[in-house]
């Protein structure tokens, strides 16, 4: 199966991409993740011979990207007060302790557990996402849950 | 840990499935269209145009307008098979197309200075084509003149598929082309429409 032109495939995975990257890297760095993660998708599109599970190849794609964007945060040394301003992030988060707690979580986890819960993927489609087994995939949900437990269920029952 | 903790944590994660992710996804779409076509990557960008014959679908390359169509089916797909599948919703890239276009309708343009990127088309078809783009604002050729012109007097019937072929309509005016028997003739974008450029271009 042949890719479809760019414009269909962008407008097929943008907001399942966006959603991905809003709750793996937060709303401030959602846009610019999803800038390089198209742009990147653009540039091997010509290559790209096999459009059967474009989703799964574009959401690896967002996944690198997401990587990229936590490590760069972890390199920057001085905190995002002396960055100039910037608006409003377009979407608002419920919860963000627990998706701060996600946030913290070990890649793999983390992305395991956003698009397990958040993009409601099977854990087939999330291994391939993240090139690993589907075993490994639910061995990845299952730690990151137990993680955020430890994490964030603590707080929530001193908060009851 | 009890079962109803795990799915309290469960549903608070599943809670950002509902999360209205949609505007500003588009939102974040566009600037990424715009920097992907900064960057070189857009190939081909497509849009459309309003005019008073209804909306046009036009599409450009780096060497010029490829295509402008009445009907916006399947295009896109025809573009991603035959030019490059790097097709891309760009419109800030067709305002010079849609400037000319608004000139046109508005009796304020009689030829356009768009460059014409030919690769849809190829052979005779081209050559014929060409030999179209070259009728002048307000003139009116028939198949079998425009047959004789690119030395095929007996060819009127494959002139007339070959005008039928237009990737470009308006900017290459086939509408220009009619029978010589009189009447506006047929039009891939319907008789009406060609009456109305004809009329327009002050050619009836």
């Amino acid at each position: 199966m042949r890719p479809p032109p760019f414009q269909t495939f962008l407008e097929n995975h943008r907001d399942s991409v966006y959603r991905f990257l809003v709750f793996s890297v937060g709303p401030d760095a959602a846009d610019d993740c999803l800038q390089e993660t198209f742009i990147a998708a653009l540039r091997a599109y010509p290559r790209l011979e096999d459009g059967s599970n474009l989703r799964a190849w574009v959401l690896t794609i967002a996944h690198r990207k997401a990587i990229d964007a936590h490590r760069g945060r972890a390199r920057r040394p001085v905190p995002a007060a002396d960055l100039p301003e910037r608006p409003a992030p377009a979407v608002t988060v419920p919860d963000p302790g627990l998706w701060q707690a996600v946030g913290e979580l070990p890649p793999k986890q983390r992305a395991a557990i956003v698009l397990r819960f958040v993009s409601d993927l099977p854990f087939r489609e999330v291994g391939r996402i993240l090139d690993i087994s589907e075993a490994a995939a639910r061995q990845n949900v299952r730690e990151g849950l137990a993680h955020l437990r430890k994490e964030y269920a603590d707080d929530e029952q001193r908060a009851v | 840990m009890t079962n109803s903790e795990l799915s309290d944590l469960e549903a608070a994660l599943r809670r950002g499935a509902a999360v209205d992710v949609d505007a500003a996804a588009a939102a974040a779409a566009v600037t990424t269209v715009a920097a992907a076509d900064r960057a070189g990557l857009v190939d081909v960008a497509v849009s459309t145009v309003d005019s008073p014959v209804g909306d046009l679908f036009v599409a450009v390359t780096p060497k010029g307008l490829v295509r402008l169509a009445f009907d916006p089916e399947r295009v896109l797909d025809e573009l991603a098979e035959r030019i490059s599948p790097r097709v891309v919703e760009a419109p800030a890239r067709l305002d010079p197309v849609r400037r000319e276009l608004d000139e046109y309708f508005a009796g304020r343009r009689r030829a356009f200075d768009l460059a014409v990127d030919w690769s849809l088309t190829s052979g005779f078809r081209r050559r014929v084509l060409e030999a179209t783009a070259r009728i002048p604002t307000g003139h009116v050729t028939t198949y079998g003149a425009l047959a004789q012109q690119v030395g095929k007097p007996t060819a009127a019937r494959a002139v007339g598929n070959a005008v039928g072929s237009n990737p470009v309509a308006i900017v290459v005016p086939c509408h220009r082309v009619v029978p010589a028997a009189g009447g506006v003739g047929n039009y891939g974008g319907g008789p009406e429409r060609k009456a109305f450029l004809l009329d327009l271009e002050g050619a009836r």
